[in-house]
This record gives structure tokens, sequence and C-alpha cells, in this order.
């Protein structure tokens, strides 16, 4: 009896440990090291939809979802899906997520984003399942 | 200049461009190259602008036609040493050094070969967009009889 409870015990834990190891994401910790703060899903979609000096927001390629195929807003080349539930190489590279964030956050913002923007921007799209 | 140099020229850069534009010898692009100049728009053929263009292209990336195209220092060196080696050195460069703007572009897309309304189409949508016609742009295939205007 003790010896199946503390089984289930172990096994509830791991079941929810483990999905949470597994969506840890190397750049978002990075993040998170970095500033010593916190992100928040909230502020994340807040800024993805946030229209800039440009007229521009990372909505008016990306769509209203990071999960939805984009298009590019002068070139109508088409943009696979951002978030990583339904694009699974989306911010795995880092250099590449350093790229983007400089193009983007200029086109969009009409600055670089800060480390905060950053993580909070990455912690929302991951959350979109 | 003499205008019998400009015009010789522009002919034998025009002629150029034409002989290849018919699929005579497809230049493969430098891998890097086109990874990071289709991000947006198909990789654009280097026979398509002059050397000086490409140049000017290549020390403003963080400006690019309304946009933040820039690169890390390395790729950026890499593609416009590429570039500076297979681009011609013949034509003047367009205004604005915009392709489309360039002298054999507006001969061959002017009103009696493409309708003025087509670039308003949303299939479309602007000259830059040669993926949208020439159906095999991404592959450097500019050859007339591979061309669909969609509706």
């Amino acid at each position: 009896m003790k010896f199946t409870l503390h089984t289930a015990a172990v096994l509830t834990s791991l079941a929810i440990a483990l999905p949470l190891a597994a969506a840890a994401n190397p750049i978002l910790d990075g993040y998170k090291a970095e500033i010593k703060g916190t992100f928040t899903v909230a502020a994340g979609e807040k800024l993805y939809k946030t229209v800039g000096p440009n007229q521009l927001s990372c909505a008016s390629c990306h769509t209203d979802s990071p999960k939805n195929v984009g298009k590019h807003a002068k070139t109508n080349k088409t943009i696979e899906p951002l978030a990583p539930s339904v694009n699974a190489k989306r911010f795995t590279d880092a250099a590449n997520v350093e790229k983007w964030f400089k193009r983007n956050c200029n086109d969009a913002l009409g600055r670089a984003c800060t480390t905060q923007e950053k993580g909070d921007f990455m912690t929302y799209v991951l959350s979109v399942k | 200049m003499r205008l019998s140099t400009v015009l010789t020229t522009a002919l034998i850069g025009f002629s150029t461009l034409t002989a290849w534009a018919d699929g005579k010898g497809i230049t493969p692009l430098l891998p890097k190259m086109e990874t990071e100049c289709s991000s947006c728009h198909i990789a654009y053929r280097p026979n398509f602008l002059p050397k000086s263009s490409w140049q000017q292209v290549m020390a403003s990336l963080d400006k690019h036609y309304g946009t933040d195209a820039s690169l890390p220092a390395a790729d950026t060196k890499e593609i416009a040493d590429w570039l500076n080696t297979v681009a011609l050195d013949v034509g003047e460069a367009p205004p604005n050094n915009r392709i489309t703007q360039a002298f054999w572009f507006t001969r061959k897309h002017g009103t009696n070969h493409v309708k003025a309304n087509v670039w308003q189409r949303a299939s479309v949508k602007s000259r830059s967009n040669c993926q949208a016609c020439h159906v095999n742009a991404d592959k450097g295939d500019f050859n007339e009889h591979n061309i669909r205007i969609p509706r």
C-alpha cells in the first residue's frame, strides 16, 4: 500500500516536472539570468500587438496569432509560424533569434528591444498552443 | 561620357542580361547569400544590378528599402565579397539601386507586356515580387516561357 502510494507520488511529480523541464528554453533562460527578472505572457502579448512609429507591429507580418502562417507586409513572402508549438525549429538557434530581434524590433518599435521585452515576447510566443 | 559609349555599355549589359534571362547558364548562388537574401523576398540574381549598386546595398543593410535587414558583420562581408566577384561592372546604377527601376526591367515589364492593373492584384502586390509571375524565380529561371500572371 505504502509502496504504491510512494510510487504514485514520484510518478505524479515527474509528470508535472518533466513537461516543465522539457519546455525550458535555453535562450529564454539566458535572458532570465541576464536581468534576474520575471517575464509574463501578458506583457509579451501586449508587445506583440503594439503598433510602432512605422505603423508596423509584430502582428503585421506574423498575423494575430503566432500559430498562423504569416506574410511579409511588403513582399508577400510566406512566413512560417512563429510558435514552437506549431513550428519546432523556432527559438532554437540563438544567433538567428538575435538577428531577427535586431531587425524586427527596429522595424516594429523603431528601436532595439530590451532584454525584458525579448523575454516577455518569447514567453508569450512559447505559451501559444 | 560620349553617347556612343553609353549606348554600347547599355546594349552589352542589356543583351547579356536578356541572353542570361533566357536560361543560358544560371549562376549558382553563394549558399549563404541565397539563405539570407531570401528571408523576405527571393534571392535576386547578382546580374540584376551592377557591382556598384550591390556594394551600396551591402553597405546599408540596416536601411534596406525601408526595413532593417542587417546581418552579422562576417556574413555581410562574405556575401558582399562574393557579389563583388560575380556581379557585372556594366551599366549605370538604377535610381535608388532599385532593380525595378533599371532600364531593362522597365522595358520588359512595360504596359505593352504587363497591364497596369496587374501590380495592384493581391496575388502580385509589387514589381519586386518576381515569384508572383516568374514561377521559377527562386531557382534563377526567368525564361519568358515560364511566366504565369495570376488573377
